[in-house]
């Protein structure tokens, strides 16, 4: 996953529409167009504010990325995150960061820190050495790249640059697989990769908390099939432990020096014994091809498109006796893909060709979410918005409506290309003097709404909010103080003395809420209201009332 | 902002903050040398130990009570000692209601041990945070611990010892003894796992929130395996615990500093326990003498903690001894819980220093004692008596508890004390190591004291702070004047220019910070209603009025309802300003068809004469005064003129 940002907009009163890039959906297939981007628009209506934000990509298989690589600059991308050591999830990256100059920073999990260049390295092998590939990035440039990697723990907290932090959540996809939380100031995405609901037998599964992300960005590969327990991928975890035991059998080494990344069950055995000592698996040695007896070999690639695992097949594919376990997804066009549609005979490049008589099995391993982890994921961490990648396009449908309908909020799946654009409403955080915010929110009659009044001061991109009078204070205004006095006519015999008290009575009644006083030279203030009476006994009284503009409020008096 | 000291060792702290309305308890160390008190509980019978005489002085000077207390007190070499049941002094928990405490932060697993005091029978109810390593490590501590101390029963409970008029007439160090009448029992290892299901893990600069009202969040502090300094945030205040942190190059991450800068407060506590040597100096002295002792023929005694430096020791122990072709001499390594300390420090691969964090890449074990045992060189046990068969000297056997009131070293002492080729090699900081050796006097057995203590040292602490620059700066009272042994050395204190605040066990100090501002969230729909009106260039305001709501802590401004619960609508103070310009304010009038005006002017302004309408209005500098008749529609008439004439928010 790459993060990309534009330019940050600092000005008041400016609205901006800044884009993301994400990944769109059928990247799997290698043959139609993969590395597609929908673009994302956040527009940030946040009063006279914005927020920048970024642009998120996937750096996929190299040769699919080379050609797209030049509709975005690589200056504007800022960071970018592997999200586990599989090859459609980090495959470009000693080519971003070697060849195609890209020097921000690159995050990765311990774990897909340790594995990540042994696939790197396996994959160039093959593509150089194998394919005759030229312009490809050589086993230097993979560990000049490594070095630049920065190691993440789970739920650490990095500060990208002042804006933007990232946060990694446990996936249980493979090991090490991780979910990223990005977050730029008050807008925050999480972006899931791939990852596995379900624990297994060998991990956990993947985990966040009520983050309330505006955008969750999901995987749906199983958007419809909901499976129904962990037994029918028992052997999922011999399918990740494969990708490396052909190459030399480290995988274990790792999972044993990455306990903790694995699962409970596991963490809690580990002492008495390491479960991934295996004593019967072996690396594989090429002369072991002809060797007599039965044996299960475990090769890469799963696709059966080159490598090892292709030569295994071509040798043992014309005898019946054997069989091939296809472990997961194979793209059009390889022979892994042929020869789960029942191929017979299958033509290489050199006018080779091989009848296939073993027996073919398939057996999904991948851990992958399903319709039920993904309703869960939702459900967990509150998005705003869902957004569905990684899938096919009817099935996704499905899962959108079923989202919209559980859980009330906008869901997408944009196709290949297609421009998104999510609003995104957030409060805006101010700095309110402690004096002003304690005077209001003490406890008053908790049925009242509790009122406060002060005045926000803006300066530059600071904003506090104080007490009106200091604000004024502060800025050097000085209120217009202005008063009126307003003469009314009462006929009412007696002395001045009495009207005065019958009004100051009056007035203690009905404005309850300010205390009313008398002052010995006989006028009434009811807060900065003023009440005069004067007039000799017999005679018509006249009742002056002075009163603030601040403080509108006429005296009814019978 | 206050803070409440619970524990008399700064080494192994407890203290309680409290802070916007939040309650939080920082470590709770077991101050565990109190146990030096104590006869030790020997791992094999027929032990001298249990032979020793009871205290003889004790009738003679206590008359009647003597009988009794003869009984629960030991002579040893002119030192006495309990012959109880082991009991541990937790941190003074009665100052504060443990109830209230909100949340406990744990920097390191030797500063965790007194936990099960507190979140167990106490009303607890709050989190407890540390990281992965601390916690796994910490765990294994306590039940290294605990299965001492069951593993040998000694039933009697002596408490007559401790009552006041006795206990200050008994003979030092015994005297000393710190409360000993609030000691406990050792809890149980249901205990411990009781206590420690309810620790959540956090990973280094992780946050966690804390009520809403502050976040917490751990940086690495360089000291041992997952060991963290705390830093406490509210939106504008910032804390920074610094518990055990070392600034060598060991085996753990080495210690971030930059989260620590910029804070308010800034709290310290178990800087180095050994002032005056140089643990790396110490370390080779270690190697040295340790090899020393092999190649005469001697064997060589370590009690140690089953983690921490433990594992550098093996490492620089084993290299040492490859380069003075001692290759072949057996490490034996004695704990209860040896296997899983070795396993856990291979899995905790990112929580380690660069150099072996590299080699889980590879991948290799981190550390080179899984190597030193894959080939037998270092060879762990659980229980002594696991020894037996494949024991051979001479050898060099690392084993708990470096109190030596505890565990296997017992046995080894005795079964090596009476020949000067042996030897017995002091590592630990935490105990004095002659008061330790008490209770197996005479003994003839060489004795080095070779203490590592990896925490920062006193230069290292003060050079630390001048980087950092705390605001305030808070530290045990211990910390300002030089440790009382060597009271020449005034180099041997905190020294700063901010005159640090000191606290001490059982005081409760008020922290000079004084909140100013709080964050409070205003709802977009709100924000767009305002009106802002730019006074000066870059500086704009405008009036709220808005409905507060509070909640988890968080403060949120809302538009006001359109009215109050008593359907009265709510009116805003309105706000005028500016002076009056009088001629505009004239033609205003006449606009609204008063055409009768007379100006006049005067000093301080002017007055304005409506004699058709029999209004006076007086207009000074700032203010504005109409005098009217009853007459309230040419009131608000002209009211609104003036308005128009003034500046408004």
């Amino acid at each position: 996953m790459f993060a990309r940002r534009q330019s940050v907009h600092g000005n008041i009163d400016t609205l901006s529409d800044e884009p993301w890039m994400v990944l769109g959906q059928d990247f799997t297939n290698p043959n139609t167009v993969p590395m597609s981007f929908s673009n994302l628009e956040v527009k940030c209506k946040c009063y006279e504010w914005n927020l920048s934000w970024g642009m998120l990509a996937e750096a996929a298989f190299l040769p699919l990325l080379a050609g797209r690589i030049s509709c975005w600059t690589v200056e504007c991308i800022w960071a970018s995150m592997m999200i586990h050591f599989h090859l459609d999830h980090c495959g470009a990256l000693p080519y971003m960061s070697e060849m195609v100059g890209f020097d921000g920073p690159i995050y990765m999990t311990h774990p897909t820190k340790a594995i990540c260049p042994i696939l790197l390295e396996d994959y160039r092998k093959i593509s150089v050495e194998k394919k005759g590939e030229t312009n490809f990035f050589t086993s230097e440039m993979i560990k000049t790249c490594m070095k630049k990697v920065k190691a993440v723990n789970l739920h650490e907290v990095i500060q990208v640059d002042e804006e933007m932090e990232i946060k990694a959540y446990y996936a249980g996809h493979v090991l090490g697989a991780a979910m990223f939380h990005v977050r730029v100031g008050q807008q925050s995405l999480v972006y899931t990769g791939d990852y596995n609901m379900t624990p297994d037998r060998h991990l956990g599964a993947a985990w966040i908390d009520k983050c309330r992300p505006d955008l969750l960005i999901s995987e749906s590969t199983y958007a419809t099939t909901i499976r129904e327990s962990k037994r029918c991928r028992e052997r999922d975890f011999l399918k990740k432990v494969h990708d490396c035991v052909g190459r030399g059998g480290k995988a274990n080494h790792y999972y044993k020096l990455f306990i903790s990344w694995t699962s409970q069950k596991i963490k809690n055995t580990f002492v008495q014994r390491n479960m991934f000592e295996f004593k019967h698996i072996k690396p594989f040695d090429r002369s072991y091809i002809d060797n007599p007896g039965a044996m299960v070999v475990f090769a890469t690639p799963g696709m059966l498109h080159a490598g090892l695992s292709l030569q295994v097949f071509k040798k043992w594919a014309p005898c019946e006796n054997n069989m091939v376990i296809m472990p997961g997804y194979c793209v059009a066009g390889t022979v892994g893909h042929k020869v789960l549609n029942g191929v017979k005979r299958i033509e290489f490049e050199n006018k080779q060709h091989v009848d296939v008589k073993l027996k073919v099995e398939y057996m999904s391993f991948s851990a992958h979410a399903d319709a039920k982890g993904i309703m869960q994921l939702i459900s967990w961490c509150e998005p705003k918005n869902v957004l569905l990648v990684h899938g096919e396009a009817a099935k996704m449908d499905f899962l959108k409506t079923k989202i919209q309908g559980e859980f009330g909020i906008d869901c997408y799946k944009p196709a290949n290309g297609e421009t998104v654009t999510i609003e995104t409403q957030h409060n805006i955080p101010v700095d309110i003097s402690l004096n002003l915010l304690k005077r209001e929110a003490s406890f008053k009659d908790p049925k009242k709404h509790r009122v406060l009044h002060g005045a926000l001061l803006m300066r530059g991109n600071k904003l506090q909010l104080v007490d009106a009078d200091e604000a004024l204070k502060d800025l050097g205004i000085k209120e217009h103080n202005l008063r009126f006095t307003s003469t009314l006519y009462v006929d009412e015999t007696g002395p001045a003395q009495q009207l005065t008290e019958k009004v100051y009575q009056l007035c203690k009644k009905k404005v309850s809420d300010h205390p009313s006083q008398l002052s010995s030279d006989g006028s009434i203030s009811v807060s900065d209201v003023m009440i005069t009476i004067s007039g000799e006994d017999e005679e018509t009284k006249s009742i002056l009332v002075t009163w603030s503009h601040q403080n509108q409020k006429k005296n009814n008096c019978s | 902002m206050k803070l409440c000291c619970l524990s008399h060792n700064p080494s192994k702290p407890c203290l309680v903050l409290y802070f916007k309305g939040m309650t939080i308890m920082l470590d709770c160390g077991l101050d565990l040398t109190q146990l030096l008190h104590f006869l030790p509980l020997p791992p094999v019978p027929g032990s001298k130990i249990t032979s020793l005489p009871d205290w003889l002085l004790a009738t003679e000077k206590f008359g009647k009570n003597g009988e009794e207390l003869a009984t629960e007190l030991k002579e040893c070499n002119g030192r006495v000692f309990v012959n109880g049941v082991m009991e541990l002094a937790p941190p003074e928990l009665c100052m504060v209601d443990l109830s209230q405490v909100d949340v406990i932060l744990l920097s390191n697993s030797a500063s965790m041990l007194a936990l099960p005091y507190i979140t167990l029978y106490t009303g607890f109810n709050g989190a407890v945070y540390c990281t992965d390593p601390t916690l796994q490590i910490g765990k294994l501590y306590m039940k290294e611990l605990v299965t001492y101390i069951e593993r040998v029963s000694r039933t009697k409970t002596c408490n007559l010892w401790k009552k006041d008029d006795i206990l200050k007439n008994l003979p030092l160090p015994l005297r000393d003894a710190v409360t000993p009448i609030a000691w406990q029992k050792c809890y149980t290892l249901q205990d411990i796992d009781a206590c420690l299901s309810k620790v959540q893990v956090v990973g280094f600069n992780e946050k966690k929130s804390v009520f809403g009202a502050l976040t917490v969040m751990c940086c690495s502090s360089g000291y041992s395996l997952g060991s963290c300094n705390w830093i406490i945030h509210s939106d504008y205040e910032k804390i920074c615990y610094v518990s055990a942190t070392s600034t060598l190059t060991t085996h753990p991450k080495p210690i971030d500093q930059a989260p620590l800068r910029h804070s308010n407060v800034m709290i310290f506590s178990s800087l180095t326990q050994t002032p005056l040597t140089n643990p790396d100096s110490m370390i080779g002295e270690f190697c040295v003498n340790a090899a020393v002792t092999i190649k005469n023929g001697g064997n060589v005694l370590v009690p140690c903690n089953p983690s921490g430096v433990t594992y550098d020791l093996f490492e620089c122990l084993s290299g040492h001894l490859d380069s003075c072709g001692l290759s072949t001499v057996p490490l034996y390594f004695i704990s209860p819980v040896a296997d899983s300390t070795l396993a856990y420090s291979n899995i905790f691969g990112e929580w380690l220093s660069a150099s072996k964090q590299s080699k889980v890449y590879l991948p290799e074990p981190p550390f080179p004692h899984a190597e030193l045992v894959s080939l037998g060189r270092l060879k762990h046990f659980n229980n002594i008596h696991d020894l037996q068969q494949d024991f051979k000297c001479p050898c060099i056997v690392f084993t708990g508890h470096p109190s030596l009131r505890l565990g296997d070293a017992i046995h080894f002492i005795e079964l090596w004390g009476k020949s000067a080729t042996n030897t017995i090699i002091f590592t630990e900081p935490d105990y004095p190591y002659l008061d330790a050796l008490g209770p197996f006097q005479p003994l003839q057995m060489r004795v080095c004291y070779c203490p590592i203590d990896t925490s920062l040292s006193f230069s290292q602490a003060n050079k630390l702070i001048r980087d950092l620059r705390p605001q305030h700066l808070v530290v045990p009272e211990t910390y300002i004047t030089p440790p009382p042994s060597v009271t020449q050395r005034p180099d041997l204190v905190i020294n700063s220019e901010l005159s640090p605040i000191t606290y001490k066990q059982g005081e409760v100090i008020t922290l000079p910070v004084k909140r100013k501002y709080e964050c409070i969230e205003i709802d977009p729909k709100l924000a767009s209603s305002l009106d802002p009106v730019e006074i000066k260039p870059g500086s704009a305001v405008s009036m709220v009025n808005a409905s507060l709501v509070v909640k988890d802590n968080k403060y949120i401004l809302e538009p006001l309802p359109p009215a109050d619960v008593e359907g009265k609508p709510f009116k805003p103070r309105p706000y005028i300003y500016g002076s009056l310009n009088t001629k505009a304010f004239v033609d205003t009038l006449s606009k609204q068809g008063i055409s009768d005006i007379k100006v006049e002017d005067r000093d301080e302004g002017c007055i304005i004469h409506l004699p058709k309408e029999d209004i006076l209005i007086q207009v000074e500098q700032g203010s504005t005064h109409i005098m009217c008749g009853g007459d309230e529609t040419l009131r608000i008439k002209i009211r609104d003129s003036l308005l128009q004439c003034l500046q408004k928010l």
